[in-house]
Parts: C-alpha cells; sequence; structure tokens
C-alpha cells in the first residue's frame, strides 16, 4: 500500500490533498467537516489586517462554466478575503490546530503592501499554531484594486520584497502564493525564491467574465445591472496551471523551488498530473465546492491505487518525475510519425471524426456508405483531433510508424534518428548537425 | 378496493373512473425543461446523422437537438416542422424504436439512444404552447388544389401548398379532421385532444378550407375535381377492413378493431363505452395491440391477441408487443381462427395451430378455444373504392417517385397510396412531397 504521507516544507500531512485557502475555508465549521472527510490540510481563508473586515458584495459572488449535463468546467468568484473579524478567525484557527495536529493548517494572508502591517499580524497569527503562511499575491478582483493580492503579484520587486518582510517575522515556512495572471510566471517565482521564499503555490484565479446577461447587457455574476471581472478556477484552468508548474519545475533558475499545484484538481489523476510535473503537494478547492469534502476519498483511493499499480511507494517517487520530458517545441522529434487507427470494433459511426478530419484538417478519413470510417495514411498528418472529438475512449489511437517503415504521406521511409527543428534544413537559423 | 365490474358479456363502467382515468395518460410524459437538456446533452451530433437518414420525413434531428440544449427549442420546432408540419403528432405516434432511436449511435453505444421522440415531442410542444406559426404563406398564385382526405398525408400536402400561396380546398368524409390521428391511435398516445389542436393549428397558416363529410363518390367525383381545381391531391387513406371470412362472423360482439379504436377516441366518457370480461384480438399489427391493450385498460378481464404467424413477423414493433405483454394482455402467437362459438352472442373464438412449412404457413389439426364475449378483427385494412381512372399496385393506388398518379394532375400519398410504410410520419413525407412536386408543375418549373 502506498504511502500517501505528504512532507511539505516540513509541514506534515496524511495526504497531499489541501484545501486552497478560499470559501471552504473560511470557518471552524467548514474546517472540521473537510477534516472529518479526510484532508490533508487547509489553507485558511485569507486572513486581513485588524480592524473593520472587508465587505462582500450581497448579490450573486459566482458565475460558470457549464459542460456536458450541466457539469461545472469553471468558476468565477468575486469573494473578498475574509470578511470576518481577525480575531474570530485566529481563536477558531487554534482550536481547530488543536483538536487536528496532525494536519497542515496554513494561514493566508494579505494585508498592505507596508512592512509594519506584515511585521505586525505575521507573529499573531503564529501563535494560532499554524504550520505555515502563504502569502495572497494572487486574488485578481477587488483587492487587487486596493493595491493587494494579484497588483503585489504582478510586480516582481514587490513579490521579493514583503516575501523578505514576513521571512524575517517568522521562522515558520512561507509559500508565495502566485497569480497567473502575468506575462511570464518564471519572473514571480524568481522574485519569491529571491525573497526567501520556502515555496511557491500557484495557480490562483484567472481574471475572468463569464458570461453576459443578454437581457440585462450585463456580465454574470450580475450585482444591480453591472458586473465586473472575478478569479476563474477550476477544470477547465487545469492546463494552465499545469503548464506553470511544469514553467517553474524545469527551469533551472527556479528549480527545485517546491511547488503547491493549484487549479483544477478534480480527480486524482489530475493531482498526480501535477505531482509529476514538480509539484509537492495540490490545493483543491472548485471540486470540494462542486460535490462537497467527500472527493478526497476518491483522490486518496485513486492515488493510491495508481501508486501501488506504478509501483511507487511514496509521494516522493512520483514529484518530479515528468519534469524532464517537458521540453521546448525545437527539441521535438521530427522523424517521430504516427498516424490514427480507427477500432471497427469499438466505432460507434457517429462521424465526427470524419467531420473534424474532412471540414478542419487534412481530409484523411474516408467514410464508406454504410458509414465504416477509414484513415488515409497517405493524408493523414497523426493532428490527433480525431482522437480527440471520438466520444467513445480508446476508438481511435495513434500509432507509431516503426523506423524504416514507409511514411504513405512522405513516401519515404521513417527514419530512425532523432531529428528536430534545430538541425533542420529548412530552419533558416539551422545549426549543422554535430 | 376500487370496483371491478366481472360481468360477462360486453359491458360499460368495468373500472371507476379514477382507474380507467389513470390508465389513459399518457404513455410517454411530456419532458420538463430539465429532463429536455439532460437528454439533448446526449446527443453527438453526429456527422451526416444515421437518425435522420431513418426518419421518413429527414428531420435534421442533430440540428434540432442542438437548438433544445442551448435554449431554443422554438428553433428547435422549425427545424422538424419544416420538413414534418405534423412534427408534434409524429412524436408522439412514430415507432422511433424501429425508426430514428434504433439507429442512434448511442443506442450502438451503450444500448440506451437518445430519446429523439420525446426531445421532439418537447420542442414542438414548446412553440404550440406559445400560440404561434413559425411558417407564413408566400404570395398567391392564384392556383388552387383540391386535396381528399384530412388525414397526415393531406394536411402535410395542405399545408405546404398554402405555405407555397396555392389555395386548397381539402375535401373530408368525417366530421372531424385529422384522420388515423383523429380516429385511429390508441388513446393514451395523443392526450388532451392533440390531434383537433394540432389541426387547428396548422390551419392557422391560412388559405385551408376544409369541407366535411364528403369523399369521392358521395359529394365529390374525381373528374370533377379535375376541372374544378388546377390539381388533386388524393390522401384518404383505407376506408375499407379486411374480413375473416369465416362462418359466423356476424355474430353480435364481432367488430374491426379499428372501429373500436375510433369509438374510444370519440367517447366523452369512457366508462361509458362497452367492453368485453374476455377479448379475443386477431391481427398482428399496431391496430391489434392498440386494440388489445386499450381494451385491457377499460377493464376487460382477459385480453389475447392471436396472430398467425411468427412472432418475429409481427408488424407490430418489439417495443409495442411489450407494451400490450406488460399492460397484461396475452400474445399467442402461430394460431389462425376456424371457428366462432356461441348462439347469438359470441361465447369463443376457436383457433388452429399453424406451422411455416417450406416458406408457406400451413394450418395443423389441432385446435383450441378460447372464451371470448369480444373478438375484434384487425387483420389489415384496404382501399375503398375508386374511380376508374386510377391505376392500382398491389392494392393501392400507384404512384411514382413524385407521388403522380396515372391520371393527369392527380398526386396521392398516404396509406391509399402504393410505396413506402402505413405510417403517420411516411403519409407526411409523402404529401409533403406531393405538394412540392404539385407545385413545381403548376408553376412551370419541372
Amino acid at each position: 500500500m502506498a504511502d500517501l504521507t505528504s512532507n511539505f516544507l516540513g509541514i506534515s500531512s496524511p495526504n497531499p490533498f489541501w484545501l486552497a485557502s478560499a470559501p471552504p475555508t473560511d470557518k471552524e465549521y467548514n474546517v472540521r467537516r473537510a477534516f472529518e472527510a479526510g484532508w490533508g490540510g487547509v489553507v485558511w481563508k485569507t486572513l486581513g489586517s485588524e480592524g473593520p473586515p472587508v465587505v462582500n458584495v450581497n448579490g450573486p459572488r459566482y458565475g460558470a462554466i457549464h459542460g456536458a449535463d450541466r457539469r461545472l468546467l469553471g468558476l468565477n468568484n468575486i469573494e473578498l478575503i475574509t470578511d470576518r473579524p481577525l480575531s474570530v478567525n485566529l481563536e477558531e484557527m487554534t482550536r481547530v490546530k488543536k483538536d487536528y495536529p496532525d494536519r497542515a493548517l496554513i494561514a493566508s494572508v494579505m494585508v498592505p503592501c507596508e512592512e509594519e502591517a506584515w511585521k505586525e499580524i505575521i507573529p499573531r497569527i503564529a501563535e494560532t499554531g499554524c504550520d505555515g503562511f502563504e502569502l495572497n499575491f494572487g486574488c485578481p478582483h477587488g483587492m487587487a484594486e486596493r493595491g493587494m493580492g494579484s497588483a503585489v503579484g504582478q510586480v516582481p520587486e514587490y513579490i521579493e520584497m514583503v516575501t523578505r518582510w514576513c521571512k524575517a517575522a517568522t521562522d515558520l515556512p512561507v509559500i508565495v502564493k502566485l497569480t497567473p495572471n502575468i506575462t511570464n510566471i518564471l519572473h514571480p517565482a524568481q522574485a519569491a525564491k529571491d525573497g526567501g521564499a520556502d515555496a511557491v503555490s500557484l495557480i490562483n484565479t484567472i481574471n475572468s467574465i463569464t458570461s453576459v446577461n443578454l437581457d440585462a447587457m450585463s456580465p454574470e455574476p450580475m450585482i444591480d445591472g453591472k458586473g465586473t471581472h472575478g478569479g476563474y478556477c477550476g477544470p477547465a484552468v487545469k492546463p494552465i496551471a499545469l503548464n506553470m508548474v511544469a514553467e517553474i519545475a524545469r527551469n533551472p533558475g527556479t528549480h527545485g523551488l517546491p511547488i503547491s499545484g493549484i487549479g483544477g484538481v478534480t480527480t486524482w489523476r489530475d493531482a498526480a498530473e501535477f505531482l509529476a510535473l514538480g509539484a509537492g503537494n495540490v490545493q483543491v478547492c472548485t471540486a470540494a465546492m462542486t460535490y462537497g469534502f467527500k472527493v478526497v476519498q476518491e483522490m486518496i483511493s485513486g492515488l493510491s491505487q495508481w501508486m501501488d499499480e506504478q509501483g511507487y511507494s511514496s509521494i516522493d517517487e512520483v514529484i518530479g518525475r515528468a519534469v524532464p520530458n517537458v521540453t521546448d517545441w525545437q527539441y521535438l522529434n521530427l522523424n517521430h510519425v504516427t498516424k490514427a487507427r480507427i477500432s471497427q470494433e469499438d466505432c460507434i459511426k457517429c462521424g465526427r471524426c470524419f467531420a473534424a478530419c474532412e471540414d478542419t484538417s487534412h481530409q484523411a478519413i474516408t467514410m464508406s456508405e454504410d458509414r465504416v470510417f477509414d484513415v488515409k495514411d497517405d493524408e493523414c498528418v497523426a493532428c490527433n483531433l480525431c482522437v480527440n472529438v471520438c466520444p467513445v475512449e480508446g476508438c481511435i489511437t495513434m500509432e507509431t510508424i516503426a523506423p524504416g517503415a514507409m511514411d504513405e504521406r512522405t513516401g519515404k521511409p521513417v527514419a530512425d534518428e532523432y531529428a528536430n527543428w534545430t538541425t533542420h534544413p529548412n530552419n533558416p537559423s539551422a545549426t549543422a548537425a554535430e | 378496493m376500487a370496483h371491478i365490474n366481472r360481468e360477462n358479456g360486453v359491458a360499460a363502467g368495468r373500472l371507476d373512473p379514477t382507474q380507467v382515468a389513470d390508465n389513459f395518460t399518457d404513455l410517454h410524459p411530456e419532458y420538463d425543461g430539465h429532463e429536455a437538456l439532460v437528454a439533448a446533452d446526449r446527443c453527438y451530433f453526429c456527422h451526416d446523422a444515421p437518425c435522420m437518414t431513418a426518419c421518413p420525413t429527414s428531420i435534421d434531428i442533430p440540428l434540432f437537438i442542438r437548438q433544445i440544449a442551448t435554449g431554443t427549442p422554438e428553433a428547435a420546432a422549425k427545424t422538424i416542422l419544416n420538413q414534418n408540419i405534423l412534427g408534434g403528432m409524429c412524436a408522439r405516434v412514430c415507432p422511433t424504436e424501429t425508426l430514428c432511436e434504433e439507429v442512434c449511435v448511442r443506442e450502438t453505444a451503450e444500448g440506451k439512444p437518445v430519446e429523439i421522440g420525446r426531445l421532439q415531442r418537447y420542442a414542438t410542444d414548446t412553440l404550440m404552447a406559445s400560440n404561434t406559426h413559425p411558417f407564413a404563406r408566400a404570395d398567391k398564385t392564384g392556383k388552387s388544389v383540391a386535396v381528399v382526405g384530412a388525414g397526415p398525408a393531406g394536411l402535410s400536402c395542405a399545408h405546404r401548398l398554402a405555405m407555397l400561396g396555392h389555395d386548397v380546398v381539402v375535401f373530408e368524409a368525417r366530421a372531424k379532421g385529422g384522420g388515423l390521428n383523429e380516429f385511429g391511435i390508441a388513446a393514451y398516445k395523443s392526450t388532451n385532444d392533440f390531434a383537433q389542436r394540432e389541426l387547428d393549428w396548422l390551419l392557422s397558416i391560412g388559405g385551408i378550407e376544409i369541407r366535411y363529410g364528403q369523399s369521392l363518390g358521395d359529394g365529390i367525383a374525381l373528374d370533377a375535381l379535375q376541372s374544378d381545381f388546377d390539381a388533386v391531391f388524393l390522401g384518404m387513406g383505407l376506408s375499407a377492413v379486411n374480413a375473416l371470412g369465416m362462418d359466423g362472423e356476424d355474430k353480435d360482439n364481432i367488430s374491426d378493431a379499428v372501429d373500436f379504436i375510433a369509438d374510444l377516441r370519440q367517447a366523452s366518457d369512457l366508462t361509458a363505452l362497452p367492453v368485453g370480461r374476455r377479448v379475443v384480438v386477431i391481427g398482428g399489427g399496431m391496430t391489434a395491440i392498440d386494440a388489445g391493450v386499450q381494451a385491457k385498460l377499460l377493464g376487460a378481464e382477459d385480453v389475447t391477441i392471436v396472430y398467425r404467424r411468427g412472432q418475429e413477423a409481427m408488424a407490430a414493433s418489439s417495443f409495442e408487443q411489450e407494451l400490450a405483454q406488460q399492460k397484461g394482455v396475452t400474445l399467442i402467437c402461430n394460431a389462425t381462427p376456424v371457428g366462432v362459438e356461441g348462439n347469438g352472442s359470441l361465447t369463443g373464438v376457436t383457433f388452429a395451430y399453424t406451422e411455416t412449412q417450406n416458406g408457406k404457413l400451413v394450418t395443423l389439426d389441432e385446435t383450441f378455444t378460447l372464451p371470448a364475449d369480444q373478438l375484434f378483427k384487425a387483420i389489415g385494412q384496404k382501399l375503398g373504392d375508386t374511380p376508374d381512372a386510377l391505376s392500382l399496385d398491389g392494392g393501392k393506388i400507384k404512384v411514382d417517385d413524385a407521388q403522380r398518379t396515372s391520371a393527369g394532375g392527380v398526386w396521392a400519398g398516404g396509406d391509399c397510396a402504393s410505396g413506402g410504410d402505413d405510417l403517420t410520419v411516411t403519409a407526411v413525407a409523402e404529401g409533403r412531397d406531393a405538394a412540392m412536386d404539385i407545385h413545381a408543375t403548376l408553376m412551370g418549373a419541372s
């Protein structure tokens, strides 16, 4: 049985599944339920400065994108940080940590970009017994208008500066939560590292308008006829998050910086993918908001089964395992040739592969009178679109053409040796193969 | 405990009114909005979709389902009605299990097709509930067309002609329009007077006049129609029924299933409609099923449908057969009637077993007798008398691919015409296609 124990920055938790700082972790009541359900840790909903708490809108706070059968694919929110008094949150955190010493409890923090503010609040929060801090430089809505959240996260110098202040104020681990609303994730990640951060967590939510109310002509969620951009999360953002995690993991400057992976983790498989691309653990929000805390049980059992099947005995053996295979386009093997293969046994004859290929790709699929679909190897460029639009998983696959065998499309045998764009004769900047 | 009248013979009021009302509710209740969205989500939007090919009216099914899924059922309805103006009724009565739904790729994939019929009903009901008609008439052509029969074929033809700008007069033998939609379909498939509501809605396009109580040979003559109108469409269905050709067929309580079904559809109070305690239906088609099931639902204690060939040869779909069995109707196959019992009133029907030998149905010596108070014959309908000018083919009016008959300026479609299955949807397709050919002919474009 695989050991799912996570040891992220020295913070131990029975599994690598933490709840992200968000509405599910706003109160003792919720967090206790989460721990009872089996979550390994929580990042408490972001705490703000002492004094009158922030206020939230009293209209809708969420918007959504749905897939088939109204599956929630993307969620957008305009909720701010906790709107409960700091003292109440700190009391609750203290109680919860005391009752669940084996679970990770991280305090998310967001105060104005002034050294005094951070120096004052960090030690006070540490008294709760929390295991570490997460600096919220990510929220793209509301708080950013006040110079906090992503307004900090978009300026690497600020990230470095504030991280340094916090590291000076505590001995506990400091995680910097990054915003994806930037052009290159490496700059803020490098700044966090330079400021002494123990880890980065990403991604926070993406600036978004999920839909427009076409009657009122207003973005949704609509508050009295107006809407504003919110933070987008859920399964739809996972590909964006995976890429950013992988970039940090493989870049020489940031390689080795611990990462807490966030963004659309919905199943054990999503979590395994984040781990494989270099995340030390994962944080989840939308899946819990969609299905309740119980989903973690599937994540635990699924990850455990998969690790057993693969022969991985600990989480550490999985972390970063796919990072060496993340490369630049220019290094992809141009001599690797595949062709689509349609399993006639599995085909249900919907014809979507044909429509996709005929209308939008390379006219490489034929359709007979009795709806038998076949691949024309002399036209197939192996784009994979047919695989992606086929409703039956595994019905269409890509077959690798063995070296020496003929590629019907080019009329040439498949070359055995690896060759990429850097040495390709069509590349004006090509360097001679050595 | 509900009261059950077990009196022998043929009697009314066998079940109490609430039980009867419950028995005759909608067979496939309409979807609510949520159900429709869930069902629509299952459609894969197939390329050159098999369902569309299987539909006699070639409705663009993937498109209309996508229109439902995207919140525009009214647009979906227009997609349907553009091909099939009686799409509302077809959604209720089409044997979808042998047409669109049989070839749905999700039937292939999971043994559970997209519920196309019910989705079609959702779309068409939504549009009709808005009391709007999605089509407008073209500028008047000055041409007029006579349509004989206000059933599915005639109404489909009339609507398309009216839409194209022609004036249409429909001659209908009965006092009500709708044809088999009104008189010949099980009540639980067309509830709340749907056939008449659909007829009224169809006529709201304008340009169609219906003259009731007139049929060929009774008030109108084909040659007169040919001279009075620019074109004639015949869609009068099959007005005669086949007989068993057996001694004693004229006994009391032996009747044609089509008459029982029509009486039932026209009854204002089903508890006043008499039905036998023990009912036997002879036949293997939809009419036999509709009569047998409805007799059971009215409170007949025993209902047996007897068919002379094997079950696999029954014209009624397997869905219909299962429906009958689920309602408690017994199916007996490979038996043919050889005599009726009783003095004056019927007391039983005697059958001989049959067997198929070398492709031929052979009646065996062994017989059995089913006690029966009432016998319904459902062994097929046939064309009534037709004018000599019309050539026949297999007992039906011979038509070509454009629904043209052998008589000049005369088209025909639906059950009275050759070709195609005797289905509402087929009649609609033929009426529509005839209208298009009539239009092309009258406007000189053919």
